[in-house]
């Protein structure tokens, strides 16, 4: 009985998150605009040879995609802080975390999938060889579910301030080391034409740890904030 | 755990235990220390390689080794105040993180100076340095982020949430960086400065490099003291037992 409602919660939980999201496309809009703008500028300001580019893209693309990340973070839980259904989420009659889970997966399905259609062309824009593509996107597809939930611990612990944005990427970028090294070795190795497996099994790692494990640090981080 | 941690839930009783322990740190701190000191930078052999510019070992790596040391007690200090709501443990962490700031800070300049003479460069982006670099805006991000709130209770709070996300990350973000540096082509520098750490260190180093690693750590644990005993006495002043505190003791310091 109470897993069937657990699963009710989260399903309507998850169709609300979508419809409000869908209300303010430019809100999902604009993280992949900033992306796009920033590679467009990096072979603007180191230089159009296709041979450096080819080298820096692995760094530029997921630096790149970081920084946007964390533009597009703060969405999780702010406007619900604001209207006070952040309140009515805890105290809603399942466990917490699972409400928690929704809201990341929700975020992480509205990030990360334009963040995956438009791979190849960042990969194309940048010169990446072409064997290492699919291990760009196998990092971008593992990667970005860590994103949203080590992001959403950052979140929810600034929620309450006004001015959260940079403190948010002070929080959040060293925690978020560890994904930038292991990606960007991935795409390198893959690039070199050798078996990139290593790094991405490193990845799938991080991945089952953070997102098993952060609905409990967003649940404390949130108590706090909405006290 | 409860029983033994309840009494000092009590900010007077911290207060009191404190006062009681303070001189047992800073005294044979400001002793150890200063013995060490002057026994690694006066009395130690000179390196056969490095000739006396090694000497700053015996400021460096303390540092570097209390700055993770402070860092696991300000996190065992946000899990008792997460766990237990205790709100001695939330003041503690705002002691002991200002305080590892600077440990990391020291350890991160002491190498600098350190790389110049040995390595002929400033900065290097070796593992150890990159992993410093990366705990010293951990520890920064604590700051910041209770400066933050206006509330300071809830800035603590939410502090202590950082500084344990942070703990579980240290493990993983050290190992990457090793990773990330092993992977990356290591510049002759890197290899270096690999082959100059290897060897054992001697008797007659090792003994006054010890003695500067207890001296740091008494005299920075004192700091963690004095500075929690000033935020307990701040958050506290109105209450009756720290006016007498307070009062009691200019009134010693008046008949003296």
């Amino acid at each position: 009985m109470a897993k069937i409602r657990t699963a009710t919660i989260l399903t309507a939980l998850i169709k609300r998150d979508l419809s409000v999201a869908m209300r303010q496309r430019s809100d999902l809009l604009n993280p992949i605009i900033f992306l796009l703008v920033v590679i467009t500028l990096f072979p603007l300001g180191v230089g159009p040879e296709p041979e450096i580019l080819g080298r820096i893209a692995p760094g530029v693309i997921w630096v790149s995609a970081l920084l946007s990340a964390l533009l597009g973070l703060e969405r999780l839980f702010r406007d619900d802080f604001r209207d006070g259904a952040l309140e009515q989420m805890l105290l809603l009659p399942v466990a917490t975390e699972w409400a928690i889970v929704g809201k990341i997966f929700v975020h992480w399905l509205l990030s990360a999938a334009p963040l995956l259609i438009l791979a190849p062309l960042l990969a194309l824009l940048l010169n990446l060889p072409q064997e290492a593509w699919f291990t760009l996107w196998m990092t971008l597809l593992l990667g970005t579910p860590v994103l949203s939930s080590v992001g959403a611990i950052g979140v929810a612990l600034t929620v309450s301030l006004n001015k959260g944005g940079a403190l948010l990427s002070l929080l959040l970028l060293p925690l978020l080391v560890p994904l930038l090294i292991f990606a960007t070795a991935a795409i390198e190795t893959a690039a070199s034409g050798l078996p990139a497996l290593g790094p991405l099994a490193f990845m799938g790692a991080i991945l089952v740890l953070t997102t098993t494990l952060s609905p409990f640090a967003v649940h404390a981080a949130l108590r706090v904030s909405v006290n | 755990m409860w029983r033994w941690l309840h009494p000092y839930a009590k900010p007077e009783a911290t207060f009191r235990l404190n006062q009681k322990l303070l001189p047992w740190f800073a005294v044979p701190g400001i002793i150890v220390l200063a013995v060490g000191i002057i026994w690694g930078l006066a009395f130690a052999p000179a390196d056969y390689q490095q000739g006396d510019s090694y000497r700053i070992i015996f400021t460096h790596v303390p540092a570097a080794m209390w700055s993770m040391g402070f860092y696991v007690g300000m996190a065992i200090a946000a899990l008792i105040a997460i766990v237990w709501q205790i709100r001695t443990a939330e003041w503690a962490i705002l002691a002991i993180a200002p305080v590892g700031a600077v440990l990391t800070f020291i350890s991160l300049f002491t190498g600098a100076v350190w790389g110049k003479p040995m390595w002929g460069t400033w900065w290097e982006w070796d593992a150890r340095l990159t992993s410093q670099l990366i705990l010293f805006f951990l520890y920064l991000g604590v700051l910041a982020l209770y400066a933050a709130f206006e509330d300071e209770r809830t800035g603590a709070k939410a502090a202590g949430i950082l500084a344990l996300i942070g703990v579980v990350n240290i493990p993983i973000i050290h190992y990457s960086v090793y990773w990330w540096n092993t992977l990356h082509q290591q510049s002759t520098i890197t290899q270096a400065i690999t082959r100059l750490e290897r060897p054992s260190i001697a008797d007659e180093m090792l003994w006054p490099l010890l003695t500067c690693i207890l001296g740091f750590l008494l005299v920075s644990s004192a700091l963690v003291i004095m500075r929690l005993n000033n935020e307990i006495l701040k958050r506290e002043i109105r209450r009756p037992w720290a006016q007498q505190e307070l009062t009691g003791h200019t009134a010693e310091g008046g008949q003296s």
